[in-house]
């Protein structure tokens, strides 16, 4: 199995009394997408929220670029190649749609605390550096005209792909992506499908939690199905959907067909 | 010119041109106060407004630059001008050891962290008498700078109007710096912050640092100006006011905590003619300002200008 870029093993964290994820695991490949679907509670975010550090997995491990980091905090992961963007929007609503992207260049600004106080040439050099990394990404998602209105008067579906943005600005080679469809419409999921393929063909390892089927069976090249916790299923988009217990379990009939369909 | 460079320009000018208008030397005094209160405000304003991170005992912090002043020359035989600068430094370095255990707290566990940390402060100042004077305060011994001693209130409204320069000068370019991004990023979301690379604690750490620093530099001026400190420089009500100075001008806002500032030094100067209600009307004053602005007096009243040119 070469380049598997992210892979997280036998991960299980319990809260209270409750198994939230047991066992479960995957491994994400340079240039591909791998998606992970199931029911609402199956565990899909909390398995990203472990693998991007925020939670603290009580079984199981991660392993980045062929580092363990399992207990490693985010920033240390976003500095290892690692990003994400969130289910429920993380904006930063008191900056402008650049800043935010600017933000997201952090790892990227040799400039010191100093430097930033006194406005010394290499912090006006970080900020011009980042400003021009942002205005690039900001029209490759689209929003090159939003640039400088403030993040929290952009629409629901504009502040999606700035959170892409954002995330990209890191330069990660593994970017996982919440649900980034999630309440756009179709013509905004297409550009977002669009962008998700052209994420992947630059080498990014993109693993993606979403509910729209067919955009998941369109794009990705491996799909874990999570149920209850657990481990339903993994495989091709065409193994999957075939797999009687995900249609059972997850698909239902109407899934199944339109699963079929796409 | 972008904002930055016009807000300079305007605080320079108003530095440079009031003092055309004052009828006595009295108001040199007060002038002066007005900006070395201003430049605690400021480094509260890094804290509170670009960090997101509440303090109630700022106060703490210019009690340790004034209290440096008195006891630098006293104890170790310092000349008092270099007491600033190690003032300063000492100020940070407890703002580092003590910010380090309280910045892993949030909202309201942080402020009564740091609300006890300023009370911590002034109590020390208040019992160590043999050291401190205790609750009458200490004196100060007159600085010398190059052979110039200055005296009376319009050497130091020179002196502190140009402190106060430099540190909105500085504060200002750190907001719109690569590490006042992160600041701004993790008052907003400090999840989103953390997921982009951004040491969250590290940073939180700096802010406080920054804001302690200030506030003793401010706390070091004030004690040479008035040749005297008492422990009520460290106080809980000074705290705050700093507070109140900082979210009344506008949390946002740089020049927002220098107008808090002056409206906080200069209400009760004002209000005298109120006899015994002055601090009630100066209470009902702040509420008015909140209710109606906000944001603050400087970003209420930009966006409204906005509006109304729009």
């Amino acid at each position: 199995m070469s380049n598997v870029l992210l892979s997280a093993e036998n991960i299980g964290i319990g809260f209270g009394g409750l198994r939230a994820l047991d066992g479960v695991g995957f491994e994400a490949r340079a240039g591909e997408v791998l998606a992970i679907i199931g029911p609402n509670g199956a565990g899909k975010t909390t398995l990203f929220n472990i693998v991007s550090g925020l939670y603290r997995a009580d079984a199981g491990r991660v392993v980045l670029a062929g580092q363990e980091v399992t207990q490693a905090p985010p920033h240390r992961l976003a500095a290892l190649g690692l990003s994400r963007t969130f289910q429920n929007l993380q904006i930063f609503f008191r900056m402008t749609a650049a800043e935010n992207v600017m933000a997201g260049r952090h790892l990227r600004e040799a400039s010191s605390l100093l430097a930033d106080l006194l406005r010394l040439p290499a912090a006006r050099r970080a900020n011009r550096a980042s400003r021009d990394a942002a205005l690039a990404l900001l029209a490759e998602v689209g929003l090159a005209e939003h640039a400088d209105r403030p993040a929290g008067s952009l629409p629901y579906g504009a502040l999606k792909r700035l959170e892409i943005a954002r995330a990209l600005a890191t330069e990660p080679r593994v970017l996982l992506l919440d649900e980034p469809a999630a309440g756009c419409n179709p013509v905004e999921t297409a550009e977002i499908d669009h962008l998700i393929a052209a994420i992947a063909a630059r080498g990014v390892a993109v693993v993606l939690i979403e509910h729209d089927m067919k955009m998941v069976m369109r794009i990705s090249r491996q799909v874990v199905v999570l149920n209850q916790g657990r481990l339903l299923a993994a495989g091709t988009p065409a193994e999957v959907r075939n797999n009687p217990d995900v249609i059972a379990a997850y698909l239902g009939l109407h899934g199944a067909k339109e699963a079929a369909l796409a | 010119m972008n904002a930055r460079w016009a807000t300079l320009l305007i605080l320079a000018a108003v530095i440079a041109v009031i003092p055309w208008f004052f009828p006595s030397g009295y108001y040199f005094r007060v002038a002066a106060l007005v900006w070395v209160t201003a430049l605690g405000a400021v480094g509260l304003q890094v804290l509170m407004g670009q960090a997101g991170q509440v303090s109630l005992g700022h106060a703490g912090f210019v009690g340790i630059g004034a209290y440096a002043m008195a006891l630098g020359p006293k104890y170790l035989g310092l000349p008092v001008l270099a007491c600033l600068p190690l003032g300063a430094a000492l100020a940070g370095l407890i703002a580092f050891l003590v910010g380090r255990p309280i910045l892993r707290l949030k909202g309201h566990y942080l402020a009564v962290a740091t609300l006890g940390f300023g009370i911590l402060v002034a109590m020390v100042l208040v019992s160590e008498i043999a050291v401190t004077g205790g609750p009458d305060g200490i004196r100060i011994p007159r600085p010398e700078i190059f052979g110039w001693r200055p005296r009376g209130g319009e050497a130091w409204y020179w002196i502190n109007g140009a402190a106060l320069l430099i540190g909105v000068w500085l504060a200002l370019n750190l907001q719109h710096s690569p590490s006042g991004r992160a600041l701004a990023a993790l008052h907003d979301s400090e999840v989103a912050a953390r997921t982009i690379g951004i040491d969250v604690a590290r940073h939180k750490l700096r802010a406080f640092v920054i804001a302690a620093v200030y506030g003793a530099v401010a706390g070091g001026l004030m004690a040479m100006m008035n040749g005297f400190v008492t422990p009520d420089a460290a106080g809980f009500l000074q705290s705050v006011e700093y507070v109140t100075m900082v979210v009344i001008g506008g949390l946002a806002s740089v020049p927002g905590a220098v107008v808090g500032a002056a409206l906080l030094v200069l209400l009760p100067q004002a209000l005298t003619v109120f006899h015994d209600y002055e601090h009630a009307v100066l209470g009902l004053l702040i509420m008015l300002f909140m209710i109606f602005l906000r944001v603050g007096i400087v970003p209420g009243l930009a966006s409204l200008l906005r509006r109304r040119s729009a």
